[in-house]
C-alpha cells in the first residue's frame, strides 16, 4: 500500500510540474491579453518536435537549448504579426485566431515531420535509476524533469516579483496605458512574454518528447487539461495555476492507482445489478476507467459553483 | 431591396432544383453533406453570432440528436415504435433540445471565457463518457441503423441518396425558416442586445441569464435536427460526431462564412464541404490547405465571406460595383498565378512519385529548374499582387465614396 | 496502400496483367479511420464503379464498412460490393455479423489469443499475469479471452490486475506501471496499439520492470525504433507470417524488391499480398470481375502463400486460417529489419493453421443468382 502511494505521488508530481510549465506560460499570455491562446499546446509540440529534429544530429543537450528558443521566436512573431493584427476584431476573434493556428500547426507538422512517431529518446547520461524503492526504478530522468520544472517556477517567480523587468511587466498586465506613458514599449513587452511563454511550453516539450511519446496528437492530449489548469487555478494567477497542476496530476496519479469504483460502493451499499441492466456501464464504472476525464468533472464543477477559480484575479 | 418572398422562393426553387442539375451519386452525396452543414452551421450562429456565445461544444448537441434519431430508427425496424422516417429529424432536434436545457441551466449563467470554457469541459465530457456508456453509444463503432424500414411515403422508401436529398431539403428549408424567424422575434433581437451590453439590457427589464438560456435551447434544437439529417443520411451515428472536432469544424464553418450574418454559415457550410470532398480527392494536405486558409480568414477576412460580400453594399447603392471589376481582376491574375506557384511547390515537396503531376503539366521533382520554374512563378505572383493593391485601395475608395452628383439611391 | 500497390505491381502488372493482360488499378481512398469519412468514400469508389474494396485498419471502421455494404447490396443488385478486409480484428465480423460481401485474411483477436495463451502456458515462470488495455470492444475481447484461456490451460496462473484506460487519453503510463510493480506480476498482456502501445512499453521498461511484454501491436510504424535496444527480448508480439527467419528465397525476393522501391516503409502485413493473390486466382479461375462469382471462387480456396504455406479461407464464415506466430523484439538473427533500426521481430514460436480453427457462430445467408 505504501509503496504504491509513495509512487503514486511521485508520479503525480512529474505529471504536476509538467503541466505546471505549460500553464504558467499560458496564465502569463492570458493575464496580459485576456486571451486563452489555444495555439499553446501546439508550442510544446513544436518545442518537442525541434528537439527532436536537433538531438539527432547534435545531441539532447543541444536540442534542450536551442528547441525553446526557437519556439519562443516563432511565438513572438506569431505575437506580432498574427495576433496583434486580430486584435483589433475583438475577444472571439483572437481566440478563434489562435485556435485556428493550433489546428496549422498541428497540420505542418505532419506535414514537416510525417505522422508516425518520432524516436526521440532521453540523453543516455540520465539514463540511469535514480533510486530503487519498492521493487520500482525512478529514472534519473524523471528527477531532471522535476528539477527543470522547479528551476523554472523559482526563476519564474522571482524575475516577476524582483527584478525590475518582472515588475515592468506586472505593470504593464495591469496598467498597460500607464507604463506606456511611462515610456516603456509596451508592445514590445507584450512580445516578449508571449514569446517567453511560448518558449517555456516549447522547453515542457523538449523535456516531455521522450517520456510522453512524440507525435502528432501530443498537443491535443495535453493542451485541453492544460486549459482546465488554467481556468481552475482561477485565469491570470500563477500561484492559482501551480496548485491546480499539482492537484490535478496528484488527483490523475491517485485515481488511476486506487481501484474503487462503482462495484465497491454498490458493496457498501448492499446493492447490485445484473449484467443486462440497461445501465449496467454505470455500475461496473472504476476510478482508473475514468482517470484522465476527471480534470473535466472538476472544471465543470468549478465554473459552476466558483467560476473565478481557486485563486483568480480577473473576471470576465 | 428585392421582396423577402422572392428571396425565400429563390432559396427553395434552388434546392429543388439542384439535383436536377448535378445527378451523379457524388454529387448526391455531397448536396446531403451540404444541408447537414447548413443546418448545423446555422444553429451555431444562433449561439454566436447572435447571442455571443462562443461553445466548443456544440458538436454534443448534434451528436446526441443524431445517436436519438439512430436508435429511433432501429426502434422502427425492430417495430417497437412505428412511425414514418420524415420525422427522424426531428426526434433528434427534441432530443438536442431536451439536452440543451439541462446542460443551459447551469451553463449559461455567465457568457464569455466561462461559458467558452464550460462548453469545452462538457464537450470532452460527453465524447469521453460515450465511450465508456456503450449501450447508448455503441463504443467506438457507433450505433447503426437502417432508414428504409418506416412505413413508405407516396411509395418512398428512401433507399436511395437522393429520396433523402429531397427530405434533406425540405428539412433545410423549414428548419432555415424558423431560425431566420427566430432572429425577427423578440427573443432573437434581446439575443443580440444581451450579446452587446448584457448589462443595458438588464436596464431594460430583461433577464441576460433567460435570453442566453432559451437562445441556447433553440441552438440545441436546431443542432439536434442536424444530427438527426445525419442519421438519415449515413444511417451511423458515432462518438466522433460528438467530439471537439466536430465542435471545431462547425466554429470553422461559421467564421468563414461569415457571423453577423444570417446566410454566413450557409456559405460557410457550402464551401467547407466541397473542400472536404473534392479537394481531399486531389491531395492529401487539403486539411493544411484548410487550416492556411482559417487563419488568413480570421486575419484578414473577420467578418467572413458573407462579410466580404456585404462590403461591398456600398458600392452597389452608388451604381459604382462595375468599377471595381477591372482592378480586382489586375490584382486577382497575380494572385491567382501566386497561389498556383505556392501549392505546386507544397504539392511537389511532398511527392514521392518520380515524376510530379499538376493541372496537366508533368514536372520532375530531382531536377532543379523545376523548383526554379515554380518558385519564380510564385514569387512573381505575390510581388504582382503586393504592387497591385495599391491601385486596387483606390479603386475601393473611390467606388464607396458617393457620387459628385449628390444622388446615391437611383 | 503502399504495400498493396507494389504487390499489384509487382505480382500481376509488371508480368503483364491478369486475364488476359488487364491491369490492376489500385484506387487509393483515405477515410481517415473515420466511419463517416468510409460512408463517404464509399459513395466514391461506388461512383467511380469500383466493386471490390481492400480495407485494414480499425475495426469500427470494418463494421461500417460491412454494414454499409450489406445494405448497398440489398439496394443495388447486379452492382454488388465485395470487401476484403486484412486487418480488422474484431471477431464478430466472422461471426454475429459475418456477411457473405466480406472477407477476413487475418487472424481475429480469438484465434491470436489462442496462440499467445499456448505460448505463455508453456512458460513455467509465470505464475502471475497483468492485463491492461484500452476501453473498447478490442481491448474487452482480449481481456475476457485471456482470462478465459489462461483459466483453461494453467488453472495455476493468477491474474493479479485486469485494467482499462481510455483510449489516447493517458499522457502517461507510470502510474499503471506503480499498480503493475505493487501487483508482483511475471507478465502483461495488451492489445493497445499506436501511441497508446509504445508509451505504455517505454513506462514499464523504464521502471526496471523486466517481465515480457506481450502484445499485438508493438512493431512498425516508428515503434520498433522507439523501442529500440531497451526492449530487446522483452517484447513480444503475435502476427501471422514470420519476419525473421523468412522461410522462402521468394519471399525475400519480394521484401528486397519491396525495400527498393520503399527505403523507408516496411512490409508489416504480408497478409495483403495473400488477400490480392488469393482476389486474382479467384478472377482467374471464374473468368470474371464480378463480385459474386469471386467471392463464390474465394470460399473454400487454398492458397500456397510466398512462404510456401497452404492457407485455406472458410466457406462458413470466410475467415481464413494460417499459422500464427509469436515474435520477440530482438536484434539478433535479424534479417529483415523494423523502421531501418536494426531491430526487428524474431520468431520464437508457432502454431499451424489445423490449430488455430474454431467453431463459429455465424450464420451467413447467401444470396440467390
Amino acid at each position: 500500500m505504501l509503496d504504491i502511494f509513495f509512487f503514486a505521488t511521485l508520479n503525480g508530481l512529474v505529471t504536476g510540474l509538467l503541466l505546471f510549465m505549460l500553464a504558467s506560460g499560458l496564465t502569463l499570455i492570458f493575464s496580459m491579453m485576456g486571451v486563452l491562446n489555444f495555439a499553446h499546446a501546439s508550442f510544446y509540440m513544436l518545442g518537442a518536435y525541434f528537439a527532436y529534429s536537433i538531438s539527432s544530429y547534435l545531441g539532447f543537450w543541444a536540442g534542450l537549448l536551442v528547441a525553446p528558443i526557437i519556439v519562443g521566436i516563432l511565438g513572438a512573431l506569431v505575437e506580432r504579426y498574427g495576433l496583434r493584427h486580430v486584435h483589433r476584431h475583438g475577444h472571439v476573434a483572437e481566440l478563434v485566431f489562435t485556435f485556428g493556428l493550433a489546428f496549422l500547426i498541428e497540420e505542418l507538422v505532419q506535414f514537416f515531420w510525417g505522422r508516425d512517431t518520432k524516436n526521440y529518446q532521453q540523453p543516455d547520461v540520465l539514463d540511469f535509476p535514480l533510486f530503487t524503492l519498492f521493487g520500482q526504478e525512478f529514472s534519473a530522468y524523471r528527477g531532471f524533469m522535476i528539477f527543470i520544472s522547479m528551476a523554472i517556477f523559482i526563476g519564474l517567480y522571482f524575475t516577476l516579483t524582483r527584478s525590475r523587468i518582472g515588475i515592468i511587466i506586472q505593470a504593464a498586465i495591469t496598467h498597460p496605458t500607464t507604463v506606456a506613458s511611462l515610456g516603456h514599449n509596451v508592445p514590445l513587452i507584450f512580445m516578449g512574454v508571449f514569446g517567453i511563454g511560448s518558449a517555456l511550453a516549447g522547453l515542457a516539450g523538449v523535456i516531455a518528447g521522450p517520456v510522453l511519446t512524440t507525435f502528432p496528437g501530443m498537443a491535443i492530449v495535453l493542451g485541453s487539461i492544460v486549459f482546465v489548469i488554467v481556468v481552475i487555478g482561477g485565469l491570470g494567477s500563477l500561484a492559482g495555476a501551480f496548485i491546480a497542476s499539482l492537484m490535478i496530476g496528484l488527483l490523475q496519479s491517485y485515481a488511476i492507482a486506487s481501484d474503487v469504483g462503482m462495484p465497491d460502493l454498490l458493496e457498501l451499499l448492499g446493492v447490485s445489478f445484473e449484467r443486462s441492466h440497461p445501465l449496467n456501464d454505470l455500475w461496473t464504472l472504476t476510478l482508473p476507467q475514468i482517470a484522465p476525464i476527471l480534470p473535466f468533472l472538476l472544471l465543470v464543477l468549478m465554473l459552476i459553483f466558483r467560476p473565478t477559480g481557486l485563486l483568480g484575479k480577473r473576471e470576465e | 431591396m428585392i421582396p423577402k418572398l422572392a428571396i425565400w422562393s429563390g432559396f427553395l426553387v434552388i434546392l429543388l432544383v439542384l439535383p436536377q442539375l448535378f445527378d451523379s451519386i457524388l454529387a448526391i452525396s455531397i448536396l446531403n453533406q451540404m444541408c447537414i452543414a447548413v443546418v448545423f452551421g446555422l444553429s451555431y450562429n444562433m449561439l454566436l453570432g447572435q447571442g455571443g456565445m462562443l461553445s466548443f461544444g456544440h458538436a454534443v448537441y448534434f451528436g446526441l440528436g443524431g445517436f436519438m434519431a439512430v436508435h429511433a430508427l432501429v426502434m422502427i425496424e425492430f417495430e417497437t415504435l412505428y412511425f414514418s422516417v420524415i420525422l427522424i429529424p426531428l426526434v433528434g432536434g427534441l432530443f438536442g433540445l431536451l439536452a440543451a436545457m439541462f446542460i443551459g441551466s447551469f451553463s449559461t449563467r455567465k457568457a464569455g471565457t466561462v461559458f467558452a470554457m464550460i462548453s469545452l469541459g462538457i464537450g470532452e465530457l460527453i465524447a469521453a463518457s460515450s465511450l465508456i456508456f456503450t449501450d447508448f453509444f455503441g463504443g467506438e463503432a457507433g450505433v447503426s441503423g437502417d432508414r428504409t424500414f418506416g412505413p413508405p411515403l407516396f411509395g418512398v422508401d428512401f433507399a436511395r441518396d437522393v429520396e433523402v436529398y429531397y427530405l434533406a431539403a425540405t428539412w433545410v428549408f423549414i428548419a432555415t425558416f424558423f431560425m431566420y424567424l427566430f432572429t425577427q422575434t423578440p427573443a432573437g433581437r434581446m439575443a443580440n442586445a444581451v450579446r452587446d451590453n448584457p448589462e443595458r439590457a438588464e436596464f431594460i427589464g430583461y433577464s441576460a441569464r433567460r435570453v442566453r438560456f432559451i437562445t441556447f435551447c433553440a441552438a440545441g434544437l436546431f443542432a439536434g435536427i442536424a444530427g438527426g439529417l445525419f442519421a438519415m443520411n449515413y444511417e451511423i451515428v458515432t462518438e466522433e460526431n460528438l467530439n471537439a472536432a466536430t465542435s471545431g469544424r462547425v466554429l470553422l464553418t461559421a467564421y468563414i462564412g461569415g457571423l453577423g450574418y444570417f446566410t454566413g454559415p450557409i456559405i460557410g457550410a457550402v464551401v467547407l464541404t466541397l473542400m472536404n470532398s473534392l479537394l481531399s480527392n486531389y491531395t492529401e494536405l487539403w486539411m493544411m490547405y484548410l487550416g492556411i486558409m482559417f487563419v488568413l480568414t480570421v486575419m484578414f477576412l473577420p467578418r467572413g465571406f458573407a462579410g466580404f460580400i456585404m462590403m461591398h453594399q456600398v458600392a452597389w447603392f452608388h451604381g459604382k460595383l462595375k468599377t471595381l471589376a477591372l482592378p480586382y481582376l489586375i490584382t486577382g491574375l497575380p494572385a491567382l498565378l501566386g497561389l498556383i506557384g505556392g501549392i505546386a511547390l507544397v504539392e511537389m515537396t511532398h511527392t514521392e512519385e518520380e515524376t510530379f503531376h499538376f493541372l496537366g503539366i508533368s514536372l520532375d521533382p530531382s531536377s532543379t529548374t523545376a523548383w526554379i520554374v515554380l518558385g519564380t512563378v510564385t514569387i512573381v505572383g505575390i510581388s504582382g499582387t503586393r504592387l497591385s493593391l495599391k491601385q486596387l485601395r483606390s479603386a475601393w475608395e473611390s467606388a464607396n465614396t458617393p457620387p459628385s452628383d449628390g444622388g446615391a439611391i437611383k | 496502400m503502399k504495400q498493396i500497390q507494389f504487390a499489384a505491381y509487382y505480382f500481376f502488372n509488371s508480368r503483364g496483367g491478369i486475364l488476359d493482360g488487364r491491369p490492376i488499378e489500385i484506387v487509393p481512398l483515405d477515410n481517415k479511420q473515420s466511419p463517416t469519412e468510409t460512408q463517404l468514400q464509399f459513395r466514391r469508389a461506388v461512383a467511380e464503379g469500383i466493386q471490390i474494396i481492400f480495407q485494414g485498419n480499425s475495426s469500427a471502421v470494418a463494421n461500417t464498412l460491412n454494414s454499409t455494404i450489406t445494405r448497398h447490396n440489398r439496394r443495388n443488385p447486379g452492382q454488388e460490393v465485395l470487401q476484403i478486409n486484412y486487418s480488422a480484428v474484431d471477431p464478430i465480423l466472422t461471426e454475429d455479423q459475418c456477411s457473405f460481401w466480406h472477407f477476413r485474411f487475418d487472424a481475429h483477436a480469438v484465434m491470436k489469443l489462442e496462440v499467445l495463451t499456448d505460448f505463455i502456458a508453456m512458460n513455467e515462470d509465470i505464475g502471475k499475469v497483468y492485463i491492461i488495455g484500452q476501453d473498447y470492444s478490442f481491448g474487452q475481447v482480449v481481456s475476457d479471452t485471456s482470462v478465459a484461456m489462461l483459466e483453461e490451460k494453467r488453472p495455476d496462473i493468477e491474474i493479479v490486475g485486469n485494467e482499462f484506460h481510455p483510449i489516447g487519453q493517458v499522457k502517461d503510463f507510470t502510474p499503471y506501471v506503480t499498480k503493475i510493480v505493487a501487483s508482483d506480476a511475471d507478465a502483461v498482456i495488451t492489445g493497445n496499439f499506436g501511441a497508446d502501445m509504445v508509451s505504455l512499453a517505454r513506462s514499464i521498461i523504464d521502471s526496471g520492470l523486466e517481465i515480457p511484454i506481450y502484445t499485438f501491436y508493438a512493431a512498425y510504424d516508428g515503434i520498433t525504433a522507439t523501442l529500440g535496444e531497451d526492449a530487446r527480448n522483452q517484447v513480444y508480439l503475435v502476427h501471422n507470417e514470420t519476419s525473421n527467419p523468412i522461410p522462402t528465397e521468394e519471399r525475400k525476393e519480394f521484401i528486397r524488391a519491396f525495400k527498393a522501391a520503399n527505403p523507408d516503409n516496411d512490409v508489416t502485413q504480408p497478409r495483403i499480398t495473400n488477400a490480392l493473390q488469393m482476389v486474382v486466382a479467384a478472377m482467374e479461375k471464374t473468368g470474371s470481375t464480378d463480385p459474386y462469382d469471386i467471392a463464390m471462387a474465394l470460399e473454400d480456396m487454398r492458397h500456397t502463400t510466398l512462404s510456401g504455406e497452404e492457407i485455406w479461407m472458410r466457406p462458413d464464415d470466410h475467415q481464413i486460417f494460417q499459422s500464427l506466430h509469436i515474435s520477440v523484439h530482438t536484434d539478433e538473427g535479424i534479417e529483415f529489419d523494423a523502421d531501418n533500426s536494426g531491430f526487428g521481430l524474431f520468431s520464437e514460436f508457432h502454431i499451424p493453421a489445423e490449430e488455430t480453427i474454431r467453431e463459429t457462430s455465424c450464420r451467413m445467408r447467401r444470396p440467390r443468382r
